[in-house]
């Protein structure tokens, strides 16, 4: 056994946009190729203020605010990549990607099995995303659907504060191009975490059991893991003992987690804000099925936003997976009496 | 096939292009070098009394309703206002410009255009508030849904105006974007395709300085936005957007010259966000009092006030009736906005397709049993 003498740093409380702007800084001042740009990401800090404090601190030429323009934004990304520096790129809402789509798809998505291999893009690309927030239209969409169908593309998004982090670093750092969706309804939450000596944590591709069960899984990601651990807390009332499993990325994605958590419990659900249909859910569901069909007491079924654009904010109550919606759902795994 | 092969190539490769001639209204497309102006000149000896009067009640009434929309956000009635103060005259003229028939493509800014255009000040705020995403029928009051995503509208009038002329209808379509968004592909797309097309179309952009925090000088490179239209064929003119005799004679010319089938124009005009990029921005990040000071002083409202008044064309009775119209309708606007909307929730699936699928009539079901349980 051993002992450290080093005194620990004190972890005080740290919002989730807090740990992301921390993660930037680190990566910027740890490696000079490291290039933040997009709308506002500058003198303003970004409008969620998750780039505050890094124009001032590595100057305008590595953290830019850029002209208006996605698909320019994106495409100068990589040809920067190319050229061997690694930009972070911010995209200010989910919906505002889409004119980036073209650059996105053919190029972004692409260059490394084009070129066989010899011009990989190591671009995060930042994308606040999900609803829950009031915002008005086209500030809410779950767009994790369009980028999870795009091969080539690795797909994460955090949950948690230390994840928020860990996970930041970790898609900075891959040579990959990396879809970094941030569940803007949980940049406000909170967790005791320190800068200075940040938690590790598990990297891309590992999904996490976050709350251990034995009746079902739970089975989600980003903004809807706060409500699943919540459904899970109220189960018990139901006498369900839920675990709860955060995928953390959506591609690569962790199948063996998964399988070995929901062999243990027999039953699944599914649970994420984007709509149902050709969702990551149905992805999911069908791997479980695959893998775990000997195992399964009760088909895979999912909790997932509605089948319609995102509604405005007065209904999106209505429309986002809440705990009703998820116990109610949990209530038809076929149990016996 | 090899190069060689190639129809064209080989010894009698060497094109000769037919004559070139060079556009000979090069020189008029080119903006001038100072923005247009006309109150507190020598042209404003031309100017119409009546319209001018009509100018300033809408001026004031604008102005009341930017006070008004913005006190609804404190209040929590609306979720977030982008505020127009400083730059009415730009959206009051885009409205007064055009006739019925016409069509307006208001960006998410330019609520006060669509309601200076005679949309009730409510439907207008729908969206801010969160009740639907359009709170009007496009078709009825001729104003396109408010874009959110920048400068998408762009290609949508340019569209339509076409569609109009190839119907034989001499609609106009005006459509306003911020000078953020000429950064934009679709601006640059549709300011090219209305020009190949010479279709009926004025492009307003309102230069208020900023977008959200990046000032115009990391937008663009270019002397001024107007410049950008000489590019794609088409006059660009640069217009002191707060003033009001200058912005609707540009304007209307403009408006004229594309209905007589002369062409799309770009307009830039010249004016000041004086209020946060919205409610929920700060502002104190990236400009300095001293400057919002500085263009208090050529505030829309004053500039005409004072021109009128100067003539004997406004007086204090005028002003308190302008004063008093819009008293009335920042009334009723509050009151509007204070009766809580009557949300059904089974419209979230009523207009996803004309005829609802199976997988959203279940959805509705699911949605209709969890709303019963919650009312028991
Ligand atoms: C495609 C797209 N990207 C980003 C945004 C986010 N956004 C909303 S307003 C705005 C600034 C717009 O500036 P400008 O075009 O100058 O218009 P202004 O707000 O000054 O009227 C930005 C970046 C958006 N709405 N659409």
């Amino acid at each position: 056994m051993t002992t450290t003498t080093a005194a620990k740093p004190v972890a005080k409380p740290a919002t989730m946009a807090q740990a992301l702007g921390r993660a930037m800084r680190d990566a910027m001042a740890e490696d000079p190729t490291v290039h933040v740009m997009g709308e506002d990401v500058g003198t303003l800090g970004g409008v969620f203020r998750i780039t505050d404090g890094l124009a001032k601190e590595f100057g305008d030429d590595r953290c830019t605010d850029t002209p208006l323009a996605e698909a320019g934004i994106l495409g100068a990304a990589v040809g920067m990549a190319m050229y061997g520096l690694r930009p972070v790129v911010e995209m200010q809402f989910d919906a505002f990607a889409y004119p980036a789509f073209e650059q996105l798809i053919s190029h972004v998505a692409k260059m490394r099995n084009r070129t066989r291999g010899a011009m990989p893009l190591p671009i995060t690309i930042r994308v606040p995303y999900g609803g829950g927030i009031g915002g008005v239209e086209h500030h809410c969409d779950s767009s994790e659907a369009y980028y999870v169908a795009t091969p080539g593309l690795t797909v994460v998004t955090p949950a948690t504060v230390e994840d928020a982090y860990g996970l930041l670093r970790a898609s900075i750092a891959s040579d990959d191009p990396v879809i970094f969706l941030e569940p803007k309804r949980l940049y406000w939450s909170k967790a005791d975490w320190s800068p200075e000596s940040p938690a590790a944590v598990p990297g891309i591709g590992k999904a996490l059991v976050r709350r251990a069960g034995t009746s079902a899984t739970l089975i989600t990601y980003g903004p809807s893991l706060p409500v699943c651990l919540e459904a899970a807390e109220a189960a018990r009332e139901e006498g369900w003992d839920l675990e709860v499993v955060d995928l953390r990325s959506l591609v690569p994605f962790d199948e063996e987690t998964v399988v070995a958590s929901v062999r243990r419990t027999g039953r699944a659900v599914v649970v994420h804000e984007a709509g149902g249909f050709g969702g990551p859910g149905a992805e999911i569901a069908a791997r479980v099925t695959e893998r775990c069909f000997h195992h399964l007491e009760a088909p895979v079924l999912r909790v997932t936003g509605f089948d319609i654009p995102y509604p405005p904010p007065m209904l999106e109550k209505h429309h986002l997976p809440g705990v009703d919606r998820i116990l109610d759902t949990v209530a038809r795994l076929q149990w016996e009496n | 096939m090899t190069v060689q092969e190639l129809p064209g190539a080989g010894a009698s490769h060497r094109f000769t292009p037919p004559a070139w001639s060079p556009r000979t209204d090069a020189a008029p497309l080119l903006p001038d070098p100072e923005p247009y102006r006309v109150l507190g000149t020598p042209a404003a000896d031309g100017l119409d009394p009546e319209l001018m009067r009509r100018c300033y009640a809408e001026l004031v009434r604008g102005r009341r309703y930017n006070a008004q929309a913005t006190a609804l956000t404190k209040q929590g009635r609306l979720a977030v206002y982008p505020s127009t103060v400083g730059q009415e005259a730009c959206e009051i003229a885009a409205a007064m410009v055009l006739e019925e028939r016409d069509w307006l493509f208001p960006s998410y800014r330019d609520t006060l255009a669509a309601v200076a255009r005679g949309l009730d000040p409510v439907q207008a705020l729908t969206l801010l508030r969160g009740d639907w995403h359009t709170g009007y029928d496009p078709r009825e009051h001729r104003i396109a849904p408010l874009s959110t995503p920048l400068a998408t509208q762009l290609p949508h009038a340019v569209g339509l105006a076409h569609a109009a002329r190839l119907r034989g209808d001499d609609v106009v379509a005006l459509a306003m974007v911020g000078d953020g968004g000429t950064s934009e592909g679709d601006f640059h797309e549709a300011m090219n395709f209305a020009a190949v097309w010479q279709a009926p179309v004025v492009f307003l952009v309102q230069n208020n300085g900023f977008a959200i925090s990046v000032p115009l000088a990391k937008q663009t490179a270019a002397p001024t936005l107007a410049h950008k239209a000489v590019g794609y064929g088409m006059p660009g003119r640069l217009v002191d957007g707060n003033d009001i005799a200058a912005m609707h004679e540009v304007l209307s010319e403009a408006v004229r010259r594309a209905r007589a089938g002369g062409g799309p124009t770009m307009i830039e005009a010249v004016t000041y966000r004086m209020e946060a990029h919205t409610n929920a921005d700060d502002a104190t990040r990236y400009r300095s009092d001293a400057e919002v000071e500085a263009w208090k002083a050529h505030d829309p409202v004053a500039l005409l006030e004072r021109e009128l008044t100067a003539r004997g064309l406004l007086d204090a009775e005028g002003i308190q009736v302008a004063k008093d119209a819009a008293d009335a309708m920042a009334a009723a606007l509050r009151d509007g906005m204070n009766a809580d909307p009557v949300l059904d929730p089974m419209d979230l699936f009523a207009h996803v397709y004309e005829e609802q699928t199976d997988r959203l009539r279940e959805q509705a079901e699911m949605l209709r049993a969890e709303l019963e349980a919650g009312n028991e």
